[in-house]
């Protein structure tokens, strides 16, 4: 109400010679935002949807905070959200940059993410659950709270488990510590549908359900290549064609995992390339070698022979 | 009567606001936070009650805040402080102490005098709380009793 009449006030008052004004840009260039948005970019391939989301909360919360120095009413925003998408497809790596993004826009207090899973949450007694999870919302305080698999907190063919008072403790806090902390839930899409169907609660409490894209096999090649550059290795031009090869094998299997499995395959032609030198140790290792991954490091995959 | 122990006791009693600032402090410096309480004021009472383990792992003081509250809502009618430990090498010690709540009533603390051969005095204090058992020292916590 009282929001209401400043305005107006304030209205009547500045019109029409000295309305205040603000620069946004300088927010924006103060934020460091500019800088992060990018490193986003260049270390985190595609994501288009997700990063589009990101670019939307960042431009509320810098305008949140021009309407502030100019006086109106600026009710901080609700930034709970959501995170769905396959295994692999950059939820963790995600959440873990949002803690930078949100402080810098000085939405939360502290650059850091305290990642739990129900384990860390739910008790095993009666009484066990509450200090628990009061000791991990403690330690999240001023920070980013990210909840990986988040449905797992909810057991509905047991009544009396315990993840519903973590559930409840959570709804609480989420609603009257909005200011301290900022919660996400990760989790398979399916699956955390049937977590908010029977907790609507929860679900009214997340502003933004920001979903993952599997990855392109162009996208995986993408990551492939930041990923070795990232380890300090280099793919020989034939080992590149062979990892094209790969992911398009690879992406038809069972238990395909994006862009961990692009991780997982890169940890394993390292071993078959450290072997392959390790074998060949009586001549002289030049620094290419020990740099490059050739082709038959990762051609010597089971992947081509399934 | 007033007392006064600790960081800050000439100081008005600090508020929420300035206890966040100082816990951060501590926090900012690696010390490890704990909230403790007692109805014996006694200067040289040293073991004050716990509450709840000492915090080694937060970076915001919401977090003790939060521990603050609880234990000022358990226990309204006694003396609470925070204090900061430092545990590098060449302190393992203490760093910062200071109340954070106190009873609304503070009966004070009185003077016994002891005389001696000589007619030499011995003096000690005696807090007037503590002539009460525990729990029924302080106006509120009376309730609890029987
Ligand atoms: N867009 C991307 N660009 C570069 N690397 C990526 C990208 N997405 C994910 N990765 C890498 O893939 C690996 C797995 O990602 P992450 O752990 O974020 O996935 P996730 O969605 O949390 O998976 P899960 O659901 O299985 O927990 C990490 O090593 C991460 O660095
Ligand atoms: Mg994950």
């Amino acid at each position: 109400m009282s929001g209401t009449t400043g305005l107006l006030d304030q209205e009547t008052r500045d019109r029409p010679s000295d309305t205040p004004s603000v620069d946004l840009d300088a927010l924006y260039r103060e934020s460091g935002i500019g800088g992060m948005l990018a490193g986003m970019d260049r270390e985190l391939v595609g994501l288009k949807p997700v990063k589009t989301r990101i670019r939307e909360i960042a431009a509320l919360l810098l305008v949140e905070r021009a309407r502030r120095s100019i006086g109106l009413r600026a009710e901080p925003p609700s930034l709970h959200m959501c995170f769905t998408g396959n295994p692999g497809t950059g939820k963790t790596s995600v959440a873990r940059r949002m803690a930078g993004l949100l402080h810098g826009l000085g939405y939360i207090r502290r650059d850091h993410v305290v990642s739990v899973t129900r384990d860390d949450l739910v008790g095993q007694y009666i009484g066990h659950t509450a200090p628990k999870t009061k000791e991990v919302l403690k330690r999240a305080m001023g920070g980013v709270l990210f909840i990986d698999e988040a449905y797992y907190l909810y057991r509905p063919e047991n009544e009396r488990d315990y993840g519903q008072e973590a559930i409840e403790i959570l709804l609480q806090v989420m609603e009257d510590n909005r200011d301290d902390l900022v919660v996400i839930l990760a989790g398979y899409r399916d699956r955390m549908e049937v977590f908010f169907r029977s907790n609507p609660g929860m679900a009214s409490r997340i502003a933004h359900h920001v979903d993952f894209p599997d990855y392109e096999a162009e996208e995986l090649l993408d990551i492939a290549r930041l990923m070795t550059a990232g380890m300090q290795y280099r793919l020989a031009p034939e080992a590149e064609r062979a990892m094209a090869d790969y992911i398009l094998r690879r992406m038809a299997q069972p238990r395909f995992a994006n862009a961990r499995s692009i991780r997982n395959a890169l940890d394993r032609a390292r071993l078959r390339q450290a072997n392959r030198l390790f074998e060949a140790r009586g001549n002289a290792i030049a620094a290419a070698d020990l740099l490059t991954i050739a082709e038959e490091d990762i051609r010597r995959s089971r992947v081509f022979t399934q | 009567m007033r007392l006064t122990q600790g960081q800050f006791s000439f100081l008005p009693d600090l508020t929420d606001e300035e206890i966040t600032k100082q816990v951060q402090y501590a926090l900012d410096q690696g010390w490890a936070v704990a909230v403790e309480f007692t109805d014996d004021p006694h200067p040289r009472n040293s073991y004050w009650t716990m509450w709840g383990n000492p915090m080694f792992d937060l970076r915001d003081a919401k977090g003790v805040m939060m521990e603050i509250d609880a234990c000022r809502a358990a226990h309204p009618d006694q003396y609470v402080k925070v204090l900061a430990f430092d545990s590098s090498h060449g302190f393992e010690t203490v760093r910062m102490a200071f109340l954070i709540n106190r009873p609304a009533e503070e009966p004070g603390f009185e003077l016994l005098r002891a005389e001696g051969p000589g007619r030499r005095i011995g003096y000690t204090v005696r807090s007037y709380a503590t002539g009460r058992p525990p729990g029924e020292r302080y106006g509120g916590e009376t309730r609890h009793g029987t």
